[in-house]
Order: structure tokens, then C-alpha cells, then sequence
């Protein structure tokens, strides 16, 4: 149930964000979602894609920090409350949300939320003990 | 060697302090004669020295004394690091008897060898800087030099030995314990680094132990640069008499130079260390009285002889006679060194203090660049930290607490406030697989 982040530290000045997806076009590397983290001293470009393993190798050998992260993939409603529900789930339950993002899975048209816990496994029982639909690699790529 | 001289009773002068009286003129005739010895050893045994005389078209034979020693090539940090470990050893492995290590700049110790002669004049050396610092047979000396790898401790214990003292080896750290011996043991003497015995001042004070009401008299402190305003501290504090000592492994360890009890300056041994000060920049001898890099050549060692050994502390050598009455001449207190260091609102800093900060903070040395600008007549320092995978976190949160942990640890070694940059992996800029520490973007 669990989907593979990468992340990627970016220095705040121009053409931080640039160079590294220049590096995964130039490999024919697709991209399924994308998010960033920004502070006013650095940024934090998250990445979520089939090919992470070789993207990540790519991103390394190019000198870039890169960390693998679990996320957890939630299926949300598109509809009024459909993200509420989950996080009443997931309030109830105590789980600490780190960070969240979301993208549209173009090929399902669904639109898929993905967390980042403190307490992965946590989370995903109260989830699931819920009946909310978590989606894994093969659903989101 | 003859016992008796190092067992000198209480008070008068010691015997083992004769060398320092030698008259300029004998004086000179043993450093030239030991030159010519250490010099016709090194062409011997050591290559890189040998390669060297020959590219400057000289043999042992251009030497004919001590006033030709600035014709000598020069030996760097950069030439023990590139001959690690042994390779510039005149002795064979089954003549050494001791092998000690310091950390060097990058990676690599620099690794220091002795023959039992080596270990002999070493002994003697520490023996007369503590006679200088009036120690003697029936003191109780707290050797808090850290012992192992490091010089300090060993040297200062062998010395002290000699000399007749009772040595308590307790090594650094520890501080409630080192207390509580200074006090049951009825110390008089103490050797540390000056910022560990502040440390245990302040450390006796929490615990109610005024060190002005233990025998304690004496107080022994080197391997740092400290300022007389710390000695003024230390000795108002605490009521002992502070000497200020110096030395490096790679000449021998603690020894090559003492104060008296006169403090103005540190007297060389200079019958064993002979001080030369040259313009860092372009490597010309200068003359005393004249500020500039201490160059050191060990005249008497035997296992790993140094011959003009850039030691990269910025001195002078003071001219007037010592009110001592030793021969030996002084250099002035070491107060900066001619490599990385600058001056950020009236503040020295050192490159090392940042990654000494870095280290505890990481335990592992990062890459870090510091850059010293301008804005509005006021000096910025901000030092940009190169992020490891290994400290490389998903969240924003732990980056932030990173950085807030990093600008802490190093506003705690320096005093002042720095601003912290993190940056990429290899974001900085390397040479020769050393990064260049410092850039100074300040306008005058």
C-alpha cells in the first residue's frame, strides 16, 4: 500500500528546480505527481513516478540529496467532503500528517491525495478500517 | 643520563635548566654542529628531502652552519600527508619506539615517529620547561593533557617524571573526578589546555571547591592559543601562577618552547628547535623582531627530522635579553596562524572552529564554505553548509530544525551570530579536492 517518494533538496536560487527534471527529461523519465516544499532558505521537490528507482539513481550520480520516503496513497471522492471524511478518519485515529499533496491519475481520472504520516502503519488501519481505498503503484502510474 | 640532574631539591636553580644559559656563542656551535648532523640524515634516509637539496643543486656539504640553514628547502603539513604515514621516517621501524598521530586538516592524520634518543630529548625538553616554570622534585602534577595519539599528554608525562614530580596521569575530560583528585591529592600543579582548565574552574565553583584554598600553584597551558586576558582570568580565579607553553607533534609535542617566569614571551629550546620567521607569502627569512611564520628544523631528532617545518603560527622573535637571564631566544605568544583565519567584528575566527561545530553537530565533516560580506558598514558572516544524503530529510521541519541545530553549535563556538545557508551536494567548489574555506566579499 505503500508508494515510493522521492525527494530532492533544492537550493533557493535560479534554475534549482529546473536542473534536476531537465536530468529525468533528458532520460525519458515520466513523472505521475509532483509537489514542492519551499522555505525562505530552501526547497524541497517531491517526485512520484514508476521509475523512481532510476530516477533516484540519476538524481544522485548527478550530485543531488535525494531520499526515498512512504507515502501512503489515498482515493478521494471528487465531490463536497470527500477529502473531509478522510481526515475525520485520520483525526480520530491520531495520525499526524506530516505533509500532504494531490494529483489526478489521468488514465483512472481519479483523484488520488498522498500523505506522508508520522505513523504510517497507524494511519493505514484507521484507513482501512474505514473502508477508504488506498491505491497502490499500480493505480497511480 | 645522569639521575641526579634532574632531582633537584625545592626553590634553587635547577640543574636540568643549564642548557638554557648556554652562552650565544656555544650555542651557535651546537646548532650548527647538529645541523649539519640532521641534515646529512635526512639526505641519507629521506628521499623527498634528498630530491629537493639535489633540485636546488645542494648536497649535506652546502651547509656549513647554522647561518646557512634559509638555503634549506622547506617541509609542510601537505608533505606529511603526502608521505603517509612513514615516508619521511630516517629511522628503520625496529629503531622507533614510539609512534604518535595528529589529525590533519583533511582525513589523514599526520603520523610522528621517535627513537629511544628522540624519546630522550623529548623528556629533556619538557623537563626543562618545567623547571622553567618553576616546578620541581615534591610538586603533585595533574596531567590533564589528553594522553594517546595526541603529544600532550605522554610528552608532559615523561617530562614531568624527570624532573622528579608526582605525576597523576588523569588524562582530559572528567571534570567532577579531576576536581575531586585536585582537591584529596593536595595538587599543585595542573597541565591542560587552558579553555578545559576554565571549564573546570567554572566546574569547581558549581561544586563549592575555591581552587584559591587548595595547595594548587601552578598552572601548565598549551596546545591552544589563548590570550593574556584568559591568563588574567585563570589566575585571578583560581590564585596559581599561569604558564603559557607550545609546541606541535610534528617538531615533537609540547617542549619546543616555554615561558619563564619573566612571561614575556616563550624561550625556544633552541639547542634542539631551532626558530626561524619568514614571510608567509613569499617564504623569505626575516629578521628578529620581525613578525611573520615560524619555520622550526629539529636539530637533534633522529626517527622523522623536520627540517624547516612551516608551522603556519604567525610570531615574532623578540630581541631583548629575558630578564631570566636564558640564552634561549623567545618568540612572542602565538596569537594567529598565517593560514584560513579572519577577523569578523573584531573576532578571530578560524575555518576549524566552524567545522569543530559542524562535527559535533553532524558527526561527520560536511562541506561547508563561509562568505563575509558588507551590507551597511556592518561585517555578515554566513557559513553555507553542503546537505548530505545522510542528513537529507523529506520534511520541512527537520531541514529547519537542521539548520537551527548547525547555526547554535556554531554561534556557541564563536560568540557572535552567523547566518546559515544550506546548500546543495558539491554546490562548493573544490581545488585539488579541498575546499576553499573562506570567501571574503567585504569591500573596504
Amino acid at each position: 500500500m505503500k508508494i515510493s517518494q522521492l525527494s530532492v533538496f533544492l537550493e533557493n536560487r535560479p534554475h534549482s528546480l529546473l536542473e534536476p527534471l531537465q536530468a529525468l527529461a533528458a532520460a525519458g523519465i515520466d513523472l505521475s505527481g509532483i509537489a514542492l516544499a519551499d522555505s525562505e532558505q530552501f526547497g524541497i521537490l517531491r517526485l512520484v513516478l514508476r521509475d523512481w528507482a532510476r530516477a533516484r539513481g540519476l538524481l544522485q550520480s548527478g550530485g543531488w540529496a535525494v531520499t526515498v520516503t512512504d507515502m501512503v496513497a489515498i482515493h478521494v471522492e471528487d465531490q463536497p467532503g470527500g477529502l473531509v471524511r478522510i481526515l475525520e478518519v485520520l483525526a480520530a485515529a491520531g495520525a499526524d500528517i506530516e505533509y500532504m499533496y494531490g494529483f489526478f491519475v489521468r488514465r483512472s481520472g481519479r483523484v488520488a491525495m498522498l500523505f506522508r504520516f508520522a505513523r504510517p502503519e497507524l494511519a493505514i488501519a484507521a484507513l482501512e478500517a474505514a473502508g477508504i481505498t488506498m491505491l497502490g503503484e499500480d493505480a497511480l502510474y | 643520563m645522569l639521575k641526579e640532574r634532574w632531582n633537584d631539591r625545592a626553590g634553587g636553580f635547577h640543574p636540568v635548566s643549564a642548557p638554557d644559559f648556554l652562552p650565544r656563542q656555544q650555542l651557535r656551535e651546537v646548532q650548527s654542529h647538529r645541523l649539519q648532523a640532521v641534515v646529512g640524515r635526512a639526505w641519507d634516509k629521506v628521499a623527498l628531502f634528498r630530491e629537493r637539496m639535489q633540485a636546488r643543486g645542494l648536497t649535506p656539504d652546502s651547509i656549513a652552519g647554522i647561518g646557512d640553514i634559509a638555503a634549506l628547502p622547506f617541509t609542510t603539513k601537505a608533505d606529511l600527508r603526502d608521505t603517509y604515514p612513514f615516508g619521511l621516517f630516517a629511522s628503520p621501524m625496529d629503531e622507533v619506539v614510539r609512534l604518535h598521530a595528529s589529525s590533519g586538516t583533511t582525513g589523514k592524520p599526520i603520523v610522528v615517529a621517535y627513537t629511544r634518543e628522540d624519546i630522550e630529548v623529548w623528556t629533556e625538553a619538557m623537563a626543562r620547561t618545567f623547571a622553567a616554570c618553576g616546578l620541581h622534585r615534591g610538586d603533585i602534577l595533574q596531567n590533564a593533557f589528553g594522553y594517546g595519539l595526541f603529544t600532550g599528554g605522554m610528552g608532559t608525562h615523561y617530562g614531568a617524571e624527570a624532573i622528579g614530580a608526582a605525576v597523576i596521569p588523569v588524562s582530559g575530560g572528567n571534570t567532577e573526578r579531576q576536581i575531586m583528585l585536585m582537591r584529596d591529592f593536595g595538587v599543585t600543579a595542573v597541565c591542560a589546555t587552558p579553555s578545559f582548565f576554565v571549564h573546570l574552574v567554572e566546574k569547581a565553583g558549581e561544586m563549592g571547591v575555591d581552587l584559591r584554598d587548595l595547595p594548587l600553584r601552578t598552572g601548565v597551558f598549551g596546545a591552544e592559543p589563548w590570550t593574556d586576558g584568559m591568563r588574567e582570568r585563570i589566575q585571578a580565579e583560581t590564585g596559581i601562577e599561569a604558564f603559557d607553553i607550545y609546541g606541535l607533534s610534528e617538531i615533537t609535542g609540547p617542549g619546543v618552547a616555554t615561558e619563564c617566569a619573566c612571561h614575556d614571551g616563550l624561550h625556544v629550546l633552541e639547542d634542539h628547535f631551532f626558530p626561524e620567521i619568514i614571510d608567509p607569502v613569499t617564504g623569505a627569512a626575516l629578521p628578529d623582531g620581525e613578525e611573520g611564520e615560524l619555520v622550526l628544523t629539529t636539530l637533534s631528532k633522529r626517527a622523522m627530522p623536520m627540517i624547516r617545518y612551516r608551522t603556519r603560527d604567525i610570531t615574532a622573535i623578540l630581541t631583548a635579553p629575558c630578564g631570566c637571564g636564558r640564552t634561549m631566544r623567545r618568540i612572542r605568544r602565538i596569537s594567529r596562524r598565517s593560514d584560513d583565519m579572519f577577523i569578523i567584528r573584531g573576532v578571530n575566527v578560524f575555518p576549524s572552529q566552524v567545522e569543530a561545530a559542524l562535527l559535533a553537530v553532524e558527526g561527520t565533516v560536511p562541506h561547508y564554505q563561509i562568505v563575509l560580506t558588507r551590507e551597511h558598514g556592518l561585517d555578515r558572516m554566513t557559513v553555507e553548509v553542503e546537505v548530505t544524503p545522510e542528513v537529507f530529510s523529506d520534511t520541512v521541519r527537520a531541514m529547519e530544525e537542521l539548520r537551527a541545530r548547525i547555526g547554535h553549535a556554531i554561534e556557541h563556538v564563536l560568540g557572535i551570530r552567523v547566518g546559515l545557508r544550506l546548500v546543495g551536494p558539491h554546490s562548493i567548489p573544490r581545488s585539488e579536492g579541498k575546499a576553499r574555506r573562506v570567501i571574503d566579499k567585504r569591500q573596504d
